[in-house]
């Protein structure tokens, strides 16, 4: 059989492809080849045949078939099989594969090969992927190498380690003896992996932690060693002498100084000093800074410590280079709540990345901005911020109206900007405004009753411009159907619409296509409100007339209720379609919970949880609603089997009024459909509020006689 | 570092390195969308991103990009200098790296990366150490019987046959034709940035043609 062919030149033959599907009938060809040669376990191509493999791996085409040859590669004596079988099971091996454990007893051999460079390649193999039960079963060698003289071998062993303890972390303990001399080494190699197996070890246990404090001394004197000493061409990087083991060590410095006071105030001097003498103008010298900033912040330093590092950050945001700014925000934003005055002073700059064109900074400042917005900035954040919001992206929008409501909320300076604040937000990104932010608004302008009639009249505006933005026009039309009467009424400042037009804008936003269900169920019930606001009574009764029989459910179900107050029940229309009572602000019964179980019903209906606690004397209380809830709803029984055992009429009560001090009765019929000949028994639940508080009362009827239900 | 990925601007895989154990399935997926996620990225953007729950720091050189991801605690900077060490050392040891060598010897990029990190952290910062020890690594494998020559803990020898030979470089910033020879410039700076596109021939050890 003809030598296979060799790995550059397979390489070039797979490039000169030019179609997919020709690329794929050379891998399968030379596959089939490679799979012959395997088969018969030829020593001298196995190295080149695998190498192949590893090619066509990386262009995404399967290799499993070379696992075992890789092993087979790996026991071989040669270094260029071991090499190549040690990268081969890098790559197609994981510790998911049973195979791999075949690979321990190898690479235990290996460790302790005569030659340095095998040990090497097994250490950065055992390093990189060993499984748990490989990590155990080698850990005592990777320990005795820990401690070799060998600094080529030393700093391997060291990052071996790490990988061990990550695996098992139980077997941490065994590696301690070794690490007492690691940081007196002079090889800079070996010193660097030292510190990250001892940060390994103080970030995974708090005995080490302080067992290692004590090392605080040494490493302050480590980093001044390289800050001050002379050029070092081996380990120079433009200038800075050893800035990956710099930041290792101040990363070290972080966790040590951590909750320590000593240790913190140990290495307050050594991080001011490479703070302020780091050279800044290439990437290098700013890692190092970045690194330094976030152990200042993160040690208990000094506060004028703190301000020196914000104030790196400050400067930070005014670099050219958009990784430095990026950076810089991502450390603001940890530190705001902290070190909140200090951020303060940088708020213009942060203001400015709002205005960048990445991304990630856009997303940075704009987190940032909101965590700054305090009652003293308000006015001129928000202005900033509601111009970011016309021009984001689409991504950016919902975070960004959230945020603009919840600062508006905390901060706002008076009603009057609170709800205009709103309306910009709703009218330019309101397609994007999240679901709980609806009934949080309604709540809001109930609330400020002064302003309902300048809501109200903006609102409409704002509908006659754009009926596409569904939370908008939710909010609005509830406003209409509430505040309608204010709105026609000449309260307002410019002219006032007449209730036709009005009403026409309601009818409009039930027949458009932009209005989704919910919205309709808006529209109609704000038409239905208006009938004991407006005069137009008639024409209000025949569009609700219409809807009863509407195809959407939901609007069928509310048009053929609002039909029946009308007919049978017009006197207690003005009682039920009157004003809403100012709201509390619980979140567990508020109009959220409503709005959002039930789906489509808005609050008004639903008010029986919010007994009004404003204008009822003692002792009177209000049934009616609760009467109506029941009328919806087809009643339960005790059996839980079939709940819809019964079927309940219930007539008008006799009055809407419960004398006091026991000097009348309300009595109301209530007629039961009970086929199934099913035992009665009637549970009320009365909640009312007495001078002021709540009160709930619970009873059971169960002595019903037997003829009423036999 | 949790992992690295060399590809080209066309989205091909160059080299791929993986820390933490993840099936193949898997690890092609997160090559797939990463790559889509960073090939979309314009040119004046920050070299991080977040992606998952991971940090991504790419940096883009010639028609390669080096992209790593690493965890929340890591410093993005110092990740950018360890892309760029990388990126040295491919350079010094191939003489003005460019995608094709990568190409044609991605085994020997391997171990180089191999030799400058370990279990995603660096484990040599200094240039000089780690390519002399690819070097004589180089050598054990020129050497059919390595187990008689002791090169233990042995760096200050000379090697006696350099493992690669002459190379030519061009210095278009378009590449040129496959083939082209071009004279090789005899003042390569060390305080460089790989930027142009290269052309360079290398000849191999023996044992892997």
């Amino acid at each position: 059989m003809p030598a296979p062919i060799r790995l550059r030149e397979l390489i070039r033959t797979i490039r000169t492809a030019r179609t997919q599907a020709e690329e794929r009938e050379m891998i399968q060809k030379e596959c089939a080849a490679i799979r012959s040669s395997f088969r018969e376990e030829d020593n001298t191509y196995r190295c080149r045949n695998v190498a192949k493999l590893l090619y066509m791996h990386m262009l995404g085409y399967p290799a499993h078939f070379g696992q075992l040859e890789c092993l087979k590669l790996i026991a071989s004596q040669k270094f260029t099989d071991k090499r190549i079988g040690y990268l081969g099971a890098m790559l197609l091996l994981d510790e998911r594969q049973d195979v791999h454990l075949l690979m321990t007893n190898c690479i235990k051999n290996d460790l302790n090969h005569s030659t340095q460079y095998v040990q090497g390649l097994a250490l950065c193999t055992l390093g990189c992927m060993g499984s748990s039960e490989m990590c155990r079963d080698l850990a005592g060698e990777v320990e005795k190498l820990l401690k070799t003289s060998n600094s080529y071998l030393r700093k391997k062993a060291a990052l071996c380690a790490v990988h061990v303890i990550r695996k098992v972390p139980e077997l941490m303990e065994m590696f301690l003896p070794a690490t007492k001399n690691l940081l007196s080494e002079k090889n800079h190699g070996v010193l660097h992996t030292s510190v990250v197996l001892l940060t390994e070890m103080c970030e995974r246990s708090p005995d080490m932690l302080s067992h290692f404090r004590k090392l605080v001394p040494q490493l302050v004197r480590i980093l001044k060693n390289l800050i001050m000493s002379g050029y070092s061409p081996e380990h120079d990087v433009s200038g800075i002498s050893d800035p990956f083991l710099q930041v290792r060590i101040l990363r070290l410095l972080r966790i040590l100084g951590r909750s320590d006071d000593d240790s913190s105030e140990a290495m307050n001097d050594i991080l001011a000093q490479v703070a302020t003498n780091t050279e800044t103008s290439k990437n290098v010298g700013n890692a190092i800074l970045y690194e330094t900033v976030l152990t200042i912040m993160d040690i208990k330093s000094e506060s004028g410590l703190r301000v020196l590092a914000i104030n790196i950050l400050g400067r930070f945001l005014l670099n050219n280079d958009k990784n430095i700014r990026y950076v810089a925000l991502t450390s603001l934003l940890k530190t705001v709540q902290t070190d909140h005055n200090a951020v303060q002073r940088h708020r213009s700059t942060i203001v400015d990345c709002l205005k960048d064109l990445d991304v990630s900074i856009k997303r940075r400042a704009m987190e940032l901005s909101f965590a700054l917005v305090n009652g003293n900035n308000i006015r001129g954040m928000m202005k900033e911020l509601l111009y970011f919001l016309d021009s984001c992206d689409p991504e950016f929008k919902a975070d960004c109206a959230s945020g603009v409501f919840l600062a508006a909320e905390k901060y706002a300076p008076s009603k009057r900007w609170h709800i205009d604040t709103i309306m910009r937000v709703l009218t330019t990104a309101g397609s994007y405004v999240r679901d709980d932010s609806v009934p949080n608004l309604i709540q809001l302008i109930t609330n400020s009753v002064e302003m309902h009639a300048y809501t109200v009249q903006r609102l409409y505006k704002a509908l006659l411009d754009d009926i596409s933005q569904q939370p908008l026009v939710q909010v609005s039309s509830w406003c209409i159907g509430e505040y309608g009467d204010l709105l026609v009424s000449g309260q307002c400042e410019e002219e006032e619409p007449i209730q036709d037009e009005v009403l026409d804008v309601l009818e409009g936003l039930l027949v458009s296509n932009l209005s989704t269900p919910v919205t309709r169920g808006y529209a109609l019930t704000a038409i239905m409100k208006l009938s004991t606001r407006f005069s137009s009574v008639n024409r209000i009764k025949k569009v609700v007339s219409i809807y009863g029989s509407s195809i959407d459910v939901e609007l069928q179900q509310r048009a053929v209720e609002y039909n029946a107050l009308f007919k049978k029940y017009d006197h207690m229309r003005p009682a039920l379609l009157e004003r809403m009572p100012i709201m509390e602000k619980t979140a567990t019964n508020g109009p959220t919970e409503i709005v959002q179980t039930n789906g489509e019903t808005e609050p008004s209906v639903l008010d029986t949880k919010h007994p009004p606690p404003v204008t009822q004397p003692a002792n009177q209380v209000r049934t009616l609603k609760q009467f109506w809830y029941l009328h919806s709803v087809l009643c339960c029984c005790s059996d839980p089997v079939s709940p819809w055992t019964f079927q309940l009429q219930l007539l008008s009560p006799s009055s809407n009024v419960v004398p006091a001090l026991n000097q009348g009765t309300v009595t109301q019929v209530i007629r039961v459909l009970n086929p199934q000949k099913q035992q009665l028994r009637m549970r009320i639940k009365l909640t009312y509020t007495h001078k002021g508080s709540p009160v709930q009362d619970l009873a059971e009827v169960n002595n019903f006689p037997p003829q009423s239900w036999q | 570092m949790q992992f690295m990925l060399l590809f080209s601007r066309q989205g091909k895989l160059r080299l791929q390195k993986w820390y933490v154990p993840l099936s193949d399935k898997e690890k092609k997926k997160i090559t797939r969308e990463l790559v889509q996620t960073v090939l979309a990225r314009k040119p004046k953007m920050c070299s991080f991103l977040e992606w998952r729950d991971l940090k991504i720091v790419y940096k883009r050189y010639a028609s390669l990009y080096f992209c790593c991801a690493i965890e929340d605690q890591d410093n993005e900077l110092i990740t950018l200098e360890i892309i760029h060490r990388y990126v040295e050392l491919l350079d010094k040891y191939f003489g003005s790296v460019c995608e094709l060598d990568i190409i044609f010897n991605f085994e020997k990029a391997y171990f180089i990366l191999d030799e400058f990190l370990l279990g995603g952290e660096a484990q040599e910062t200094s240039k000089k150490n780690v390519l002399k020890a690819i070097e004589q690594a180089d050598l054990l494998q020129e050497n059919i019987d390595f187990q008689m020559r002791l090169f233990a803990g042995n760096f200050g020898g000379k090697p006696n046959n350099p493992c690669c030979s002459i190379r030519s470089v061009a210095l278009d910033v378009n590449s040129p034709p496959q083939g082209q020879q071009k004279q090789h410039p005899s003042n390569i700076n060390t305080d460089f940035e790989v930027t142009g596109l290269l052309f360079s021939l290398i000849s191999q050890p023996s044992c892997l043609k």
